[in-house]
């Protein structure tokens, strides 16, 4: 892959990410779970995690950015790869030389900044709302690298799920099982609530380790597994990162002028 | 009679240096619904190409063949000299690719979409001048969403030689147009060839548009080209007999022949100057293309 390609998709990318940004619909999208959160933060700023004297309202917000990064970014990947090969977005970079790559590299930072957008809406008023978040050089040394590794987990395995999908609304979908993942992933309440299988479950998932390396950035009193959390969610990278080529180029190989015509037809039927 | 299209139609069908596109015994089929049975043609650089047939002909099947977007069931295919079944990169930055419908980018402005895609080849239009060959320099700040459907497939054409192809595939360019689109479209596919050395196979449905645009038509009918030549070979070859009407002492005739010089030459032979209003109709392309399709339909 060239320098020239990579600069290519980047700019690709921060245009769309612009666009995007002075869309007033788009924007209310991206606002909207992170302002339910904070409300939902206020609601409960003064109740303590049981057994602590960690405020749940701070242990809510840096966890429920797990839940907003994987919203935001496996979910977002799925979701703008089922609407580009519906639009015929997909198409037209397949009908460029190399345009698949300049794609993929324009949505990865796309959704990357919309991501690190969503969480910076919640954070930043949340953080006035709730007390004991710490901000100190142990919070910025995990974040960079914790932010990539998370992403780098997520972002991959959404271009799978979304390769499957034939329809925008079909892949919305994915966020029925999202949400339930988020019920024991111990982003609202700490896991340890939970009975002991459940707890397994919850920790196969990105979300759960995600949210612990936020806590462990955040909150100077939570137990580290920081190294745990490097060990999952890199497995979850490597999952991704060894099945999207495979998967993405099965999906781009099918995909043909008919077919996004056909999908046009379906998405029109629907709408009359 | 259709013999003698295909005979005169196998001339030109041999590869040359010059060929672009190279199709022999093309087969599709899908479970056991044979769609293509045997297409073979051959188009040179510079050569406008209709692909001419009635809807479910194999129009698109074939094109999205030659694009390298559908793999064919068996055959000899060669575009640029490469199978599309294998083309890489290099070979997808000579191809121009302009499909029925896009919807794709509505966010996007129209000259920055256009210097995006453009900036994937190594000698791009410059798009001031690409949006002035279109007609698209007033637009080029607008958002593509908020185009006319005239516009839009104007700036699909435009996105499809930005690259500057050395063959561009139309795949039914103006369906859904008014006339006067449709005739502003024709204009623009006309400079276009006049500026570059573009080859264009365009597929379409409309009789009129392969008669304007092409050098040459190739009709297809059930799955095979049944008929190819420019315009006037085919309604001369296939269809044969002409109409002739002409006045004499005030009367009006009409009269119906296949050899339709010779039937005048013989006309002035016996009554000289007497002969008045004379008029040769030859069978329209429409009753040529209707005849073939028929026959063709009759015949599987």
């Amino acid at each position: 892959m060239s320098g020239r390609l990579i600069r290519i998709g980047v700019s690709r990318g921060l245009i769309e990410m612009r666009q995007t940004m002075t869309t007033p619909s788009d924007l209310i999208g991206y606002a909207f779970s992170p302002v339910l959160l904070v409300a939902l933060l206020f609601l409960i700023r003064d109740e303590k995690v049981p057994g602590s004297d960690l405020s749940l309202g701070a242990y809510s917000l840096v966890s429920s950015m797990a839940m907003l990064l994987v919203i935001g970014s496996l979910l977002g990947m799925a979701q703008y790869l089922a609407m580009d090969r519906e639009d015929g977005t997909l198409l037209r970079a397949k009908a460029v030389p190399n345009g698949m790559v300049g794609y993929l590299i324009g949505r990865i930072v796309l959704v990357a900044g919309t991501s690190v957008f969503t969480c910076a809406v919640a954070l930043i008023p949340g953080a006035f709302l709730v007390d004991g978040l710490r901000f100190d050089v142990f919070t910025a040394v995990t974040l960079l690298w914790l932010a990539p590794l998370g992403l780098l987990a997520l972002m991959p395995l959404g271009a799978v799920l979304g390769s499957f999908f034939e329809s925008v609304r079909a892949a919305a979908l994915l966020m029925m099982p999202t949400l339930t993942i988020t019920g024991i992933s111990g982003i609202f309440y700490p896991i340890s609530a939970l009975p002991g299988w459940l707890q397994g479950v919850g920790q196969t998932f990105p979300m759960y380790w995600l949210g612990l390396g936020l806590r462990s950035a955040f909150l100077s009193d939570e137990p580290g597994q920081l190294w745990r959390a490097v060990l999952v969610l890199s497995l979850w990278a490597v999952a991704g990162l060894v099945l999207a080529p495979g998967v993405l180029r099965r999906m781009a190989r099918r995909e043909s002028g008919s077919l996004v015509a056909a999908r046009r037809e379906r998405a029109l039927a629907r709408t009359i | 009679m259709t013999g003698s299209v295909l005979a005169a139609g196998a001339a030109a069908d041999t590869p040359g240096a010059d060929t672009v596109i190279e199709v022999r015994d093309l087969r599709m089929r899908y479970g056991d619904k044979e769609v293509l049975s045997g297409v073979d043609f051959t188009a040179s650089a510079g050569e406008v190409v209709a692909l001419l047939g009635p809807n479910g002909a194999g129009k698109s099947t074939t094109i999205e063949i030659l694009e390298g977007f559908r793999l064919r069931s068996g055959g000899h295919v060669r575009v640029l000299g490469v199978d599309p079944a294998s083309g890489d990169e290099h070979w997808r930055s000579r191809l121009g690719v302009v499909l029925q419908s896009w919807r794709d980018h509505g966010k996007w402005r129209v000259g920055e979409l256009l210097r995006h895609l453009g900036s994937y080849y190594d000698e791009p239009w410059p798009v001031a001048e690409l949006l002035d060959l279109v007609g698209l320099t007033a637009s080029a700040g607008t958002v593509i969403a908020r185009l006319s459907g005239g516009q839009r497939r104007r700036l699909d054409v435009a996105i499809g030689i930005v690259g500057r192809p050395d063959l561009l595939f139309l795949d039914e360019p103006t369906v859904g147009f008014d006339p006067e689109a449709r005739r502003d479209f024709h204009d623009l596919i006309h400079r276009l060839t006049d500026v570059d050395s573009t080859a264009v196979l365009l597929t379409t449905h409309d009789l009129d548009e392969a008669e304007k645009l092409a050098d040459r038509i190739l009709i297809l009918a059930t799955g095979r080209i049944v008929a190819s030549g420019s315009a006037d070979e085919l309604s001369r070859q296939v269809a044969g007999e002409s109409e002739v009407r002409w006045s004499r002492d005030g009367e009006r005739f009409v009269h119906s022949a296949a050899d339709a010089t010779g039937f005048v030459r013989d006309l002035f032979r016996q009554h000289g100057e007497a002969i008045g209003d004379l008029e040769v109709r030859r069978a329209s392309l429409e009753e040529t293309y209707m005849r073939l399709v028929r026959d063709a339909e009759g015949a599987r």
